[in-house]
């Protein structure tokens, strides 16, 4: 090794504001030789906040555009799963934890931050690992863990759930929402009106999957795609290296994360993950609608740690559909602009949400909310 | 909810499988859970997610990164670079 790596410039090494411009200048070079427009899905919601905030979608040229993917757990989750945890919580002596912004996410009945308006005791936790702490000292409580989340945060939820069975607690339970993200994408290909050229690939979702789990959008699908980290230099330069396979008429997986990312991922991971979790036949998505395979729930010997199962009288099963003007649908499937919406900014704002995407910070409404003068 | 924080490891405590970490002067806890027995060494970088190690940040994959953007750097002229950071103290404050 040259020399010693610093912590700082793990942060600021990748928000260099003249690194940026560098490569926006890189860009725009690649962008003459373009033979068409292209747009780029940034699947993760955690890359539509890195542009909005940097303004990276300001930099570009006229003929590259972003537009923005499903990759938000929380905007995602329909109404009827919301619905759960507002009755869960609602159950004498339950406790139900999340994390994130689900608190806010309305369902057909409120929020879960309504529910606990009315009493229920809803806590929020920063580490899925403080849920256990909880249910050791409410030894006479259910305590009832809202798992959400992508490949990234299913890990987690795994580990939890082995020191549940290591140390022999009784009184956690778990409602499973954790999904996946090529599913998603490859609806999302499948429909010949989409306007999708390229992807920006998620990063901390890499981290865990590896790379190879987009080998058949290249290969199959003939799209570009470049796994990015989630600083804005990571951003513009995968942007750039997108281009460059453009003009190049190559069509590869490539990963400008490889700080961090592998082909194969974090095989102990993967390992917990396989241990606990099966497939879902289906999962209805908020938005999108039904998608085979695309979500996990526990494996059937693990039943006794499943609340859908334990509590299966109370669990209404019917699909319930969003607020009639939000458009969240076709901003997750990349067709609207946030902008293109009548409510945007009116009657739906991040403390009065109408639809999911307004509510996550890392939803396409909430980011161009905050970041676009709107606060 | 997909955000990670790179940080470095300070300690490991193999009773808990905790590493202590420090996140840019600030030091906390992170489980071990996630990452193969033994692979995590006090120096290492790594991504915290949710209170676990999710993977280490290979270093010198990171230098390379770093060395290739002061290479473009050095390839804007004197008047672009002293543009982009006009531009960028108006943007970025």
């Amino acid at each position: 090794m040259s020399r010693e790596l610093e912590l700082k410039e793990l942060y600021f090494g990748f928000r260099n504001p003249q690194t940026i411009k560098a490569y926006a200048k890189l860009i725009e070079e690649e962008s003459k030789k373009l033979t068409r427009d292209v747009n780029i899905m940034e699947v993760c919601g955690g890359h539509t906040h890195t542009i909005m905030k940097y303004g990276l979608n300001q930099i570009l040229p006229k003929n590259v555009k972003f537009i923005h993917g499903p990759g938000c757990p929380v905007c995602v989750m329909p109404k009827e799963r919301i619905d759960h945890a507002y009755i869960l919580a609602g159950q004498k002596d339950v406790i139900l934890i999340t994390l994130g912004d689900m608190i806010k996410v309305p369902g057909s009945h409120g929020s879960l931050q309504d529910a606990r308006a009315k009493g229920a005791d809803v806590r929020f936790v920063y580490s899925p690992a403080d849920t256990l702490k909880i249910a050791l000292q409410n030894p006479d409580k259910t305590v009832v863990f809202f798992a959400i989340g992508f490949e990234t945060t299913t890990p987690m939820t795994a580990a939890l759930i082995e020191q549940v069975i290591k140390n022999d607690i009784k009184n956690l339970l778990f409602h499973i929402n954790h999904v996946t993200v090529p599913e998603p994408m490859r609806v999302l290909l499948d429909d010949e009106t989409n306007k999708i050229d390229a992807f920006i690939g998620p990063a901390h979702v890499s981290v865990i999957s590896g790379s190879k789990i987009y080998d058949e959008f290249a290969q199959k699908y003939k799209k570009p795609l470049v796994v990015s980290g989630f600083e804005p230099v990571d951003v513009i330069k995968s942007l750039y290296m997108i281009l460059k396979q453009f003009n190049e008429k190559r069509c590869e997986v490539e990963v400008e994360y490889s700080r961090s990312v592998t082909k194969e991922g974090n095989t102990e991971a993967q390992k917990l993950n396989e241990k606990f979790f099966e497939r879902r036949e289906h999962f209805r998505w908020r938005g999108i609608g039904d998608i085979s395979k695309s979500a996990l729930k526990l494996r059937d010997e693990y039943s006794w740690l499943d609340v859908e199962a334990v509590y299966k009288d109370i669990l209404p099963d019917q699909k319930i559909d969003d607020h009639k003007l939000c458009i969240c649908g076709d901003i997750l499937k990349g067709k609207a602009n946030p902008k293109d919406c009548k409510v945007f900014g009116k009657a739906c704002k991040p403390q009065t949400p109408l639809g999911s995407c307004m509510v996550s910070s890392e939803g396409a409404c909430a980011a161009y909310y905050k970041y676009g003068n709107l606060l | 909810m997909c955000l990670s924080i790179p940080s470095r490891v300070t300690k490991i405590d193999k009773t808990t499988n905790t590493a202590t970490v420090d996140t840019m002067g600030v030091s906390r806890e992170a489980s071990l859970d996630l990452m193969q027995e033994g692979s995590v060494k006090v120096g290492d970088y790594v991504l915290i997610h949710v209170g676990f190690i999710m993977n280490k940040i290979d270093k010198e994959d990171a230098l390379l990164s770093l060395e290739a953007f002061d290479e473009i750097l050095g390839r804007m002229d004197d008047d672009e670079l002293q543009q982009s950071i006009i531009d960028s103290d108006k943007c970025f404050q």
